[in-house]
């Protein structure tokens, strides 16, 4: 096995949010204990809903917010250990490509100056070869050479992606962490901006870290798959069994909460619908954390931390149903979604006269 | 068959708008981000208006209820017709009877929507006070009623909670339930689920269809995924660069979709790609703006099957055909192009 590019290992990451009325500091346990592993060239991606902690991984992994505790290996550099110094020169080997890009460049800025000011702080270049470097950034990305001297308000929100990764990309890291990086674009751009970063990443062997909220997103950019919810990360594997045999109950919600552009297969779909909300990560729930909204809770998933059982075709889940209950040992729970679905079936026929 | 366009034959429809102009103000004068646009909604029925930002789609919806003046937006010309009622030129206390009452409101933010300073239950009492004229008692018991409708748990308890207590999806349920408070006749919903986590979504739109068929109100419905488009909706107008583009029942649409930005749009969507196996095929380009519309057709810059002498000339009007409208000059021609890419995208469905 080849050294990852990224390991990650048993990451907390709490905030402390007042303190109770006798002095306990009060925490809010944002991620709690999560491990991760990226291959050079890999994309791995992180998926569960808006508090389930994915994007503040991201973040802890660049150190842009303090981990608790846990390591985060770049390399062979520990993350986690470095003085303010040191973290500086890993900026040029980790970067980031945020969600939003009408906030995360600045107006004042014109494009040339937004690429320029990572190669000024990172690398040795005379000012010619920064310019020949930005030209080649912006033709990577699909951008006119001519709009470097431009202001990013003059471009549309898919085109101010584009330069967000253009500066992510320019020096060359070994990884980016793409956090929702086409949530906020319109449908049409959307893959614009995914086939870009898949041709980008063919040649440049980046690594890449994609945090999404949607399954389909992620099951098509990254061969791999985790999913997290409150914290944890509840499932992993390959994306295509994640995606087509989920493992966990959670992950099979996901799956069957996006809507298919085909009305006809829409209303035929089985349908796992939620209910509740997202509990409070002040408070989680005992034992298993998915069990306030989970459709198949036993009395043991109160009481106990789900063990985390492998799955057939691959990958891990963490829940009770494949040693208690049912005891799926490895199946997916698609299987007892069926199995609902033909006995509400039976009931109906029986009732009809 | 409905398709979603107000023409000469739907009369009597629950709600009409007719050939609307809406424009804003700019620094080059006037600029007309609704172009003629004509939209029907029947009884009993949903409408989805399906499109990307700049559009035209949410701006519609305003000017017909008269919500642009305020922003300084004008409607040039036009009519809009709600149960037969011309509502173009209305004043804004006579608009203000139906609105809230008769045609109920949700938005896309519902925090922004709310008054962080009152409790949810003052706040829906308050509109059926205002439109009902009844006691603050029975506007209060009208409130929690209309909360348990919506599935909140012990709404009689959390009609005294504050805004900032519920949950996103909670927010927006409590939106819901002032929206159908006195019981309207229209649903206006404008990208209710964007904002949020698609398992919440699947709830929200659970909850509106199950309203529907229960108070058989009509609901016009504002989006831009296509997913969704396909999961609510009866009948589909698709807008792009201010104007209609095509219109037709939602199987249709789906199945054998008529215009090249509404079939783009569906193999953009990840999971088609997912399905067929391969990259999703982008649609080129940046959407049109309504500075600088293309001459002819406003989607021909971004078209694969453009032909500039055909396309780039002059206006495309929207002409009808066997399952609704289109606007493109090569619709006919495109057809059986545009039906197979369909046929290969869906799958046959097993019953």
């Amino acid at each position: 096995m080849s050294a990852p590019c990224l390991q990650v290992d048993d990451l907390h990451v709490k905030y402390p949010i007042g303190a109770s009325a006798f002095g306990k500091p009060k925490w809010l346990h944002a991620v709690n204990g999560v491990s991760l592993r990226i291959d050079p060239g890999e994309t791995l991606g992180l998926v569960g809903e808006s508090g389930s902690g994915k994007s503040t991984t991201g973040l802890a992994i660049l150190r842009l917010v303090k981990p608790f505790s846990g390591s985060v290996r770049l390399g062979d550099t520990d993350v986690t250990r470095q003085s303010n110094a040191g973290l500086r020169g890993l900026r040029r080997r980790m970067q980031i490509v945020f969600q939003d890009p009408y906030s995360s460049l600045n107006p004042s800025m014109t494009v040339e100056q937004l690429l320029d000011e990572p190669l000024q702080i990172h690398a040795q270049m005379s000012k010619a070869d920064r310019r020949a470097a930005i030209g080649g950034i912006l033709e990577a990305v699909g951008l006119h050479a001519g709009y470097a001297a431009r202001y990013p308000h003059e471009f549309s929100g898919g085109q101010r992606q584009r330069i967000a990764i253009a500066r992510a990309m320019i020096l060359y890291p070994e990884l980016v962490i793409l956090d929702e990086p086409v949530s906020a674009l319109d449908v049409s751009t959307q893959s614009q901006i995914l086939n870009l970063l898949k041709a980008i990443q063919d040649k440049s062997g980046t690594a890449f870290l994609l945090v999404a909220h949607d399954l389909a997103v992620v099951r098509l950019m990254s061969p791999r798959v985790a999913v997290m919810y409150l914290g944890e990360i509840v499932e992993e594997g390959p994306s295509s069994r994640v995606y087509d045999t989920p493992g966990h109950p959670y992950t099979a919600a996901l799956i069957s909460a996006i809507p298919f552009p085909d009305p006809v297969r829409q209303r035929s779909a089985e349908r796992l619908i939620l209910r509740g909300d997202l509990p409070s990560l002040m408070n989680p729930p005992s034992g298993c954390r998915f069990r306030t909204r989970c459709p198949f809770a036993m009395d043991v998933c109160a009481t106990e931390a789900p063990p985390r059982v492998p799955i057939d075709g691959g990958g891990v889940a963490a829940c009770h149903l494949h040693a208690h209950g049912p005891r799926l040992a490895g199946r997916s729970v698609q299987t007892l979604l069926a199995a609902r679905t033909a006995e509400a079936r039976s009931v109906a026929m029986a009732r009809t006269p | 068959m409905d398709h979603g366009i107000a023409s000469a034959g739907s009369g009597g429809k629950l709600l009409e708008i007719r050939d609307l102009v809406v424009q804003y103000p700019s620094t080059n004068g006037w600029l007309t981000v609704v172009d003629h646009v004509s939209i029907s909604v029947g009884r009993n029925d949903i409408v989805c208006i399906v499109g990307e930002s700049g559009s035209g789609k949410s701006v519609t919806v305003q000017a017909a209820l008269g919500l642009v003046q305020p922003k300084g937006g004008r409607v040039r010309s036009g009519s809009v017709k709600f149960d037969g009622q011309e509502l173009v030129g209305m004043s804004n206390r006579q608009l203000n009877r139906i609105r809230g009452d008769a045609v109920g409101f949700i938005f896309q933010e519902p925090m922004s929507s709310l008054n962080p300073a009152y409790t949810v239950g003052d706040q829906i009492a308050e509109v059926v006070r205002r439109h009902r004229g009844v006691s603050r008692q029975d506007a209060w018991k009208r409130a929690v009623a209309v909360m348990d409708r919506v599935h909140i748990a012990s709404a009689a308890s959390r009609a005294n909670d504050y805004p900032h207590q519920f949950s996103g999806g909670m927010r927006q349920r409590v939106m819901i339930a002032m929206a159908i408070a006195c019981d309207p006749r229209l649903l206006i919903a404008d990208e209710p689920t964007t904002a949020l986590d698609v398992t919440i979504q699947a709830r929200i739109l659970e909850v509106l269809e199950e309203l529907q068929a229960e108070s058989g109100m009509s609901v016009l419905f504002i989006t831009h995924d296509l997913g969704v488009v396909a999961e609510i909706a009866r009948s589909v107008v698709v807008m792009y660069g201010a104007q209609v583009v095509e219109a037709a029942p939602v199987d249709e649409l789906f199945r054998n979709p008529r215009h090249p930005y509404t079939s783009g749009l569906l193999e953009a969507m990840p999971q088609v790609a997912l399905d067929r196996g391969h990259a999703p095929v982008a649609i080129p380009g940046v959407v049109a703006q309504a500075h600088a519309w293309p001459k002819g057709c406003r989607f021909h810059p971004r078209c694969g099957y453009c032909q500039p002498e055909i396309c780039a000339v002059a206006p495309v009007p929207l002409v009808p055909d066997d399952h609704g409208y289109v606007r493109c000059s090569r619709a006919s021609e495109l057809r059986s192009v545009l039906g197979k890419a369909a046929t290969e995208r869906t799958i046959p469905v097993m019953t």
